[in-house]
């Protein structure tokens, strides 16, 4: 998989929030093998205060993808990228615009404007939308090389709530990277995503919320892995008729 | 002769576990005041084992298990147990916690409502942790300050630490490595309509809370866990949620006092535990995180045996 020209192996991009302890997600970062990490630069630590934390992941050997988690405006966004590419040294960016704090839904107007500005400056844009695919359509526009549709409300782990949506972006945008962001709640969720011809998943509460989070991240990485093979396997269509499994030449004569 | 920098939580029990050993020790605080430079002075005072193993290993019980009983030694734990509610709507959170923790009983609204008066008809469903307890941390403070004084240990006040001392408990001032700080921030209110004899737990998927009771119509809320190393006041982010999670246990805190706000730094390994480190050439005792009056008297006890040359038992 390539993601704005540099190539990626492993299909799970892992979010380093909510974990009950650096170290703790240091061993899930290990066992789900991702190479991408998001993390999230809230305005607070914007500062470069946050950087104890950071110190532990530098080690990790994963590219850092930071996004702009809780902005709610284009200026805010495009000003905590900003910041983002300074204190990281990268121009990726995971942008989200969030829309409406009760259900953390994007702000796709805004999205499309803060990608718009954020692609002119040279950013990498990773943007955290709907399943919609006019909005897909303006974001790729505005320069954006790959979409992040969601599957669920960030957090709320229900998993692909519109699967249809995202086939239907799979067929309307067949060489654009699809990565579902957001909503994958268990493993059965990310093979679901992965069944319908998405490149990747990117995860980030289903794992940190585990009980025991470095199994929870090996275990979506087998399932992204299982579906992503599923879906290149080329699978069956179901059929309304039984049809039986075993070979009837050469049946044993029993009389 | 024991030579001890800082005089917070962890100078002061480390302290007090060598003074009643025998030893002859001394603090240098650059603060004036017991407390005065401390982030304990902005913990909730929870001793809490079994809650906090929600998120924490499994050591904040083995290590935690007899904090109240070293607490009563020298100041007052209030043994009333935690209270872990949700609002209806979050239920699941409730089951979830249910199944990572234990010492509980699960208690439905009639029951809370004989716990806690106050909280008739609020709640349907909680967890009672009945073997918790908590204090008051800057009376426990002053108090464990006091103790250890009358078992002879000289206190220096507004006096910075010699470059070498036998044991370093600077929290995040010590540069260890691995060592990060973990922003948390609280407010005081004041609320005398409310009377609320144990310390509750709000489960709340964006904002969960804690609110500790103190003496006289006073509460302590916080919960905010801020991966920065920064200790301005309070945000208005952080203020707002926790806020609107203490109107979430009881309406009355609309007209609560907002007496005090604040932000400490907590001091932690990648492990969130604390831990005993040799680093050039001092004995540190650090990492308490959120937990340090639940760990620092094992931690106090680790380190005494070790300056002191006893085996750990």
């Amino acid at each position: 998989m390539q993601l704005y020209g540099t190539d990626i192996s492993s299909r799970l991009l892992l979010g380093t929030a909510q974990y009950p302890s650096p170290a703790v997600l240091r061993k899930a970062i290990e066992t789900s093998r991702a190479e991408i990490i998001t993390v999230s630069l809230r305005r607070e630590t914007a500062d470069g205060s946050g950087a104890g934390f950071w110190e532990l992941l530098k080690d990790s050997g994963c590219k850092v993808l930071p996004n702009t988690a809780g902005c709610h405006s284009v200026q805010e966004a495009v000003v905590t990228a900003q910041m983002a590419r300074e204190l990281f040294g990268t121009d990726w960016i995971k942008l989200e615009v969030i829309g409406n704090s009760d259900t953390l839904q994007p702000d796709v107007f805004g999205l499309v404007e803060a990608a718009r500005v954020l692609c002119a400056d040279g950013f990498k844009v990773f943007p955290y939308t709907t399943d919609d695919l006019v909005v897909g359509e303006k974001l790729l526009e505005a320069g954006c090389e790959l979409l992040m549709p969601w599957g669920a409300p960030i957090g709320s782990g229900q998993g692909l709530r519109n699967p249809d949506a995202l086939r239907a972006m799979r067929a309307h945008f067949p060489d654009v990277p699809l990565i579902v962001d957001a909503g994958i709640g268990r493993p059965s969720d990310a093979t679901h995503a992965m069944e319908l011809g998405m490149d990747a998943v990117l995860l980030n509460t289903a794992v940190a919320k585990a009980g025991d989070p470095a199994l929870m991240a090996k275990a979506m990485a087998q399932a992204i892995e299982a579906g992503c093979n599923g879906y290149i396997a080329d699978p069956m269509d179901p059929r309304d008729m039984a049809v039986p499994s075993t070979p009837t030449l050469g049946m044993a004569e029993l009389i | 002769m024991i030579t001890i920098a800082g005089a917070g939580l962890a100078g002061l029990a480390s302290a007090y576990e060598l003074a009643k050993r025998g030893a002859s020790v001394t603090l240098f605080e650059k603060a004036e005041q017991p407390g005065e430079g401390s982030v304990a002075r902005f913990a909730g005072g929870m001793l809490a084992p079994f809650c906090e193993r929600e998120s924490a290993e499994e050591e904040v019980i083995t290590l935690g298990g007899q904090a109240a009983d070293w607490w009563s030694q020298v100041t007052t734990v209030t043994r009333r147990g935690t209270l872990v509610v949700t609002p209806p709507r979050d239920q699941a959170e409730l089951t979830r916690f249910a199944r990572r923790t234990s010492h509980f009983a699960e208690v439905s609204g009639q029951a809370i409502a004989e716990l806690e008066p106050a909280l008739k008809g609020r709640f349907e469903r909680g967890l009672y942790f009945a073997e918790e307890a908590h204090l008051d941390p800057r009376r426990a403070l002053d108090d464990l300050a006091t103790a250890v004084q009358s078992l002879g240990v000289e206190i220096r006040f507004g006096t910075s630490a010699p470059p070498e001392v036998d044991l370093n408990c600077t929290a995040t001032a010590a540069s260890l490595p691995d060592l990060r700080a973990v922003r948390g921030e609280m407010a005081i209110l004041h609320c005398p309509e409310v009377q609320l004899s144990r310390v509750i737990r709000l489960l709340h998927p964006r904002m969960p809370l804690y609110l500790v009771p103190r003496a006289d119509g006073l509460f302590m809320i916080g919960g905010t866990m801020v991966e920065s190393n920064s200790d301005r006041s309070p945000t208005l982010r952080s203020l707002t949620e926790m806020m609107s999670a203490a109107f979430a246990i009881h309406p009355a805190f609309a007209e609560a006092s907002v007496v005090e706000i604040g932000a400490g730094l907590r001091p932690a390994f990648p492990d969130n535990l604390p831990r005993l480190v040799e680093h050039d050439g001092s004995l540190h005792l650090n990492g308490l995180y959120r937990h340090g009056f639940l760990l620092a008297p094992a931690l106090a006890q680790q380190a005494a045996h070790h300056l002191l040359k006893e085996t750990c038992t």
